[in-house]
């Protein structure tokens, strides 16, 4: 596959939600945006007045609508961009972006394989341009999901993510502090939540992992103990220093 | 220079000419892979060069191990933007490894366990340039960060240097790795800013 040169397009920002106190989802006009994959990535580049430029790549956090690109940004204390991105980029300001960038951590509606997604906090977003895109569809590829997130003030699309939809199954693990009704102590994932929440590997499922680094070694390698072909275990980080 | 985004101001500009375009300094050791990272036993371990006619050259664990090796310190820049300053490692140079090998190839396909790949030319792991790195930091090297061994090109962006690396396949033309048939740069170099296709 060749690909022609990848390039800068000027995009606005049409909207904001904020998804947690700490992390906003910013809705972009992208005129010329040729589409992408759930899972896909785009890179950001913000150019100050003296031009100074600088530029991050985000997980898209739904599938492909005309020219409109979705992006969940966490705010990272002390942070060159993120900080600007969630508090002071306004709609109707511009941004340059490019994209959509890399072929191996996405999703495709034709597939008919079961699949598991497993997000470690801001991880959940590429996870939920998946589950939005099997929506969009009309898929009825059976979804399960399994979201750890330090507390319930945490969860990302979280009103969505708590409406029951046929065919996807979420499960959501508390590390820090679980609501009122949750049945549990607050823990780091093991080896039970994601043989509970997860497919036997027999089922031969399509997993997703993407987390922080230590998150997603963990899951990656739980899943290969419990017998999933490593092939069918893509794995993405995702943190603060770009890993 | 990019169209303005209206109240960006970015942090001070750093002068530090080590540092490649579009690059950002870090201290800790980010991971970056597709899957999981696959266990290789030692007794197991092979390193194979394969040439363009099918001759084949291996090295057991042992044999790696009693070659002359080497403990380059480097700096090292991951595509994904970060960089990380003065990493020294231990392992045995490709010049010594591919000293004995006959070949007319000039592109390489490094192979790894997992099955991932990547594609360089033969002359960027020359002359003293690329290395089957066994330890990191003075330590065997963790398997997240690719051990038992990896290939070492620190000149290209960071995918460039496979993790739990296998062998080398010869190849009289180009092809495409793992990244680079997914759109990212046949070639990658850092301070040319090759990240993706056609940059």
């Amino acid at each position: 596959m060749v690909q022609g040169k990848l390039a800068w397009r000027v995009g606005r920002l049409a909207e904001v939600r904020d998804e947690t106190p700490t992390a906003r989802t910013l809705v972009l006009d992208v005129p010329g945006w040729p589409g992408h994959l759930a899972g896909q990535h785009v890179d950001v580049r913000l150019t100050a007045e003296d031009g100074y430029s600088t530029t991050r790549t985000y997980s898209i956090a739904a599938p492909a609508d005309g020219e409109r690109v979705e992006i969940t940004v966490q705010r990272v204390p002390g942070g060159e961009v993120s900080p600007f991105l969630t508090e002071v980029f306004a709609p109707g300001d511009p941004v340059e972006l490019r994209g959509p960038v890399g072929g191996w951590f996405v999703w495709r509606p034709a597939s008919r394989d079961p699949v598991l997604l497993v997000a470690g906090g801001a991880g959940i977003v590429p996870l939920m341009a998946m589950v939005r895109a099997r929506r969009q569809a009309g898929s009825r590829t059976p979804f399960k999901l399994l979201y750890s997130v330090r507390t319930p003030e945490d969860v990302y699309y979280a009103g969505e993510l708590r409406r029951p939809e046929a065919g996807l199954d979420v499960t959501f693990v508390y590390s820090r502090k679980g609501p009122a009704d949750w049945p549990g102590e607050p823990h780091r994932i093991g080896v039970a939540d994601v043989n509970n929440a997860g497919w036997p590997a027999e089922f031969a499922p399509q997993c997703f992992v993407c987390g922080p680094t230590g998150f997603v070694e963990a899951v990656a390698n739980i899943l290969v103990a419990l017998g999933h072909a490593p092939r069918r275990v893509k794995t993405e980080r995702f943190g603060p220093s770009g890993s | 220079m990019g169209i303005v985004t209206p109240g960006f101001q970015g942090r001070a500009r750093s002068a530090d000419d080590k540092l490649p375009p579009g690059q950002y300094l870090v201290e800790d050791f980010p991971v970056l892979s597709a899957g999981p990272a696959p266990r290789v036993r030692l007794e197991n371990w092979r390193f194979t060069v394969t040439t363009e006619t099918g001759q084949k050259h291996e090295w057991t664990w042992a044999d790696l191990k009693t070659l002359p090796s080497e403990t380059p310190t480097v700096d090292i820049h991951c595509v994904t933007r970060w960089s990380k300053f003065g990493t020294s490692w231990r392992g045995v140079s490709l010049d010594t490894l591919l000293a004995d090998v006959d070949t007319a190839a000039d592109y390489v396909m490094a192979e790894s366990h997992g099955g991932y790949t990547t594609n360089l030319p033969l002359e960027d792991l020359l002359d003293g340039q690329a290395w089957i790195a066994y330890e990191f930091e003075g330590e065997d090297l963790p398997a997240e960060h690719g051990g038992p061994a990896r290939l070492l090109v620190p000149h290209l962006y960071f995918w460039k240097s496979a993790k739990w690396v296998k062998g080398l396949r010869l190849m009289l033309d180009d092809d495409l790795g793992f990244w680079e048939a997914a759109g990212y740069h046949s070639y990658g170099d850092p301070w040319r800013e090759q990240r993706y296709q056609g940059d």
